[in-house]
């Protein structure tokens, strides 16, 4: 059976601030979305892993329960310390050991630059975006925002793959395994300590799910006119993450990482409510994969509700918060 | 016509050459089609958006040195058909100083890989930069692997998704100090130059050509190179030096409206029984 390469970035919990280099903090539990990679993995080959920092026992273990034969680890301090290229070569070093026959990585904007400088490495087709992924490695994608449904596959004999979030439900493996583990001493390419990260901020934590793995999206757009209350109430009241038009974020009402759209973040949750977006070209191409919209917009012309499952027109100022108080009702 | 090269003699020591990619792609405000062989199609095509934003940071840098005058170069560079100089001709009218086209019949069909490829062989023809500023990603590929791919093939620091950008200059080094925000950090990161820096379009807001941009455009030079001028192979390139293929494409199918409902007072209680029929509570 071929090998399988599935990168873990610095996992949850692990301290990636670069004041903290090689300092070997334990993380915390496997994310979803690498769970997601190695279930994938598994459909192809053998899963093999290589992890950024070194994992804490919950990790392995976790990993184990994945079918990972063998961890491939780096500790070194030039993994937090600069931007993106250590990694790469980190990746194509352990790649070049055990000859994969994939390479899988999150659709991160970093994850696909890891992979962008890994094909080069190893002469490796990329594809980016990929939904699913059979036996043959052939990978399927939307394009064209969201227009037309792709199926690619890299000609080489390896092929890097970067997978979006919520494209697998994550099993375990029929037969736990314990994996063997290797720290691997990296050489870095000559470019690759180029570009030092020399500040970095954690984000302030939110508390609600990420915006690209959410199940529900509540996302608010010119029509909040400044007040994403409504918007955050309902979002809180579903368990759901918060989005924003473009016009939203340019206006300051919102931080840039909310944002929806060609040019901000491609989401397909099970459910998007869209509130106060008119709905042009630039926020449906993020966001009409959508398997249900549900549209609020008091201009019952809004292109949104072309494309809207359910289109309420009216004033989201008093539809929102009429539902998350019916919400909230039913619950109690 | 000869491309001008940055006057190093007699210029500000911190002037900056800086080379622009600047992609003629679909206009994304109409509808988009995949053609034969399951590639783009490039009718109505337009300097992509993204585009402008590095066109606007290179022009800002540049003129902060004093601009053409004060020995600063911003060429703006593409690759693809015959058409794709439109990009370029935009680019001199919004404010670059000199075009390079790359074309080629043989760069049809172009994954990242082979674009990455050609556009290092083009910048390395082109002589020694400082700068290679990029947009986030195209419009149209929408992969974001270009940049890194290029920074890796050059063998340059790669500093991404910058959402700010400043070149820090002492004597003849310079140094770039940008912003990059992730969704779970925000990074400030440093590299020394030359580089290659794409940036968000959080970074400026770019200029509109006008009438006397346009005018002066009409000058400006615009160099076709072949791949042979470069010195790249046809088959390194285009369909045939691409490392991915497309097997199969179909149109998904459009969304259709759905049932749209007035509020009369309730909306919002139909909305959360629609929620429920849909077991989403």
């Amino acid at each position: 059976m071929s090998a399988v390469l599935v990168y873990i970035d610095f996992p949850a919990g692990s301290d990636a601030s670069p004041d903290a280099a090689g300092t070997g903090t334990p993380t915390a539990g496997l994310s979803k979305m690498s769970m997601e990679l190695l279930t994938l993995a598994r459909v192809v080959g053998e899963p093999i892993v290589a992890a950024s920092g070194p994992l804490s026992e919950e990790v392995r273990t976790a990993l184990g329960s994945h079918g990972v034969q063998q961890i491939f680890q780096c500790e070194q301090s030039e993994l937090r310390e600069y931007l993106v290229a250590p990694k790469a070569d980190f990746l194509a070093q352990v790649a070049a050991r055990i000859s994969p026959a994939a390479v899988l990585l999150d659709n991160s904007a970093e994850g696909k630059e890891i992979a962008a400088r890994l094909g080069v490495a190893l002469s490796a087709g990329v594809v980016t975006d990929a939904i699913g992924l059979d036996r043959a490695l052939l990978a399927e994608k939307a394009v064209l925002a969201g227009s037309y449904l792709v199926k690619a596959r890299a000609t080489t004999s390896v092929a890097v793959i970067t997978v979006k979030a919520n494209s697998v439900t994550p099993e375990q493996a029929a037969h736990a395994t314990a994996p063997a583990v290797e720290t691997v001493k990296v050489s870095f390419g000559p470019a690759s300590l180029g570009t030092r990260i020399v500040e970095r901020t954690a984000r302030p934590i939110s508390g609600r799910p990420d915006l690209s793995e959410a199940r529900i999206v509540v996302a608010g757009g010119r029509g909040v006119n400044g007040d994403f209350t409504p918007v955050e109430e309902l979002a809180d009241a579903l368990g759901a993450a918060v989005g924003a038009s473009r016009a939203a974020t340019d206006a300051g009402w919102i931080e840039h990482s909310a944002q929806v759209g060609q040019t901000g973040k491609t989401v397909s949750p099970q459910l998007y409510i869209s509130a106060g977006i008119s709905g042009a070209i630039q926020q449906k191409a993020g966001m009409q994969t959508s398997t249900l919209i549900v549209a609020v917009n008091k201009d019952a012309d809004s292109p949104v509700f072309e494309i809207a499952d359910l289109g309420i027109v009216g004033d989201l100022f008093s539809v929102l918060p009429q539902a998350t108080a019916e919400i909230k009702r039913r619950r109690s | 016509m000869e491309l001008a090269a940055p006057s190093g003699a007699g210029s500000g020591a911190a002037a900056l050459n800086i080379v622009v990619l600047v992609k003629h792609v679909p206009d994304t405000q109409l509808n988009r089609r995949l053609g034969e062989g399951n590639t783009l199609d490039r009718a109505e095509s337009i300097l992509s958006e993204l585009d402008e934003y590095p066109l606007e940071a290179a022009l800002q840098l540049a003129e902060a040195r004093g601009g053409e005058a004060g020995g600063n170069m911003v060429t703006a560079v593409t690759m693809g058909p015959a058409a794709a100089v439109a990009a370029v001709k935009k680019a001199l009218q919004i404010g670059a100083y000199q075009g390079v086209h790359l074309s080629d019949q043989a760069l049809a069909g172009s994954d990242a890989a082979a674009s990455s490829l050609a556009l290092a062989a083009l910048i390395r023809h082109l002589g020694p930069v400082d700068l290679v500023l990029t947009g986030l990603t195209s419009t149209d590929g929408e992969t974001s692997l270009v940049p890194a791919q290029l920074a890796a093939r050059l063998e340059l620091p790669q500093v991404t998704f910058a959402s700010s950008l400043e070149v820090i200059s002492e004597g003849d080094s310079h140094k770039a100090v940008a912003r990059r925000d992730g969704d779970t950090y925000a990074d400030v990161v440093e590299a020394v130059l030359p580089a290659v820096v794409s940036v968000t379009d959080q970074i400026n807001h770019p200029r509109y050509p006008n009438f006397k941009g346009i005018m002066a455009a009409k000058k400006k030079i615009i160099k076709t190179l072949s791949l042979a001028d470069i010195g790249v192979a046809g088959e390194d390139v285009g369909t045939a030096g691409s490392w991915t293929v497309v097997e199969s494409a179909a149109v998904r199918p459009p969304r259709t409206a759905g049932t749209i409902i007035t509020d009369e007072g309730h909306a919002g209680i139909q909305l959360v029984e629609f929620l429920a029929d849909h077991q989403l509570l």
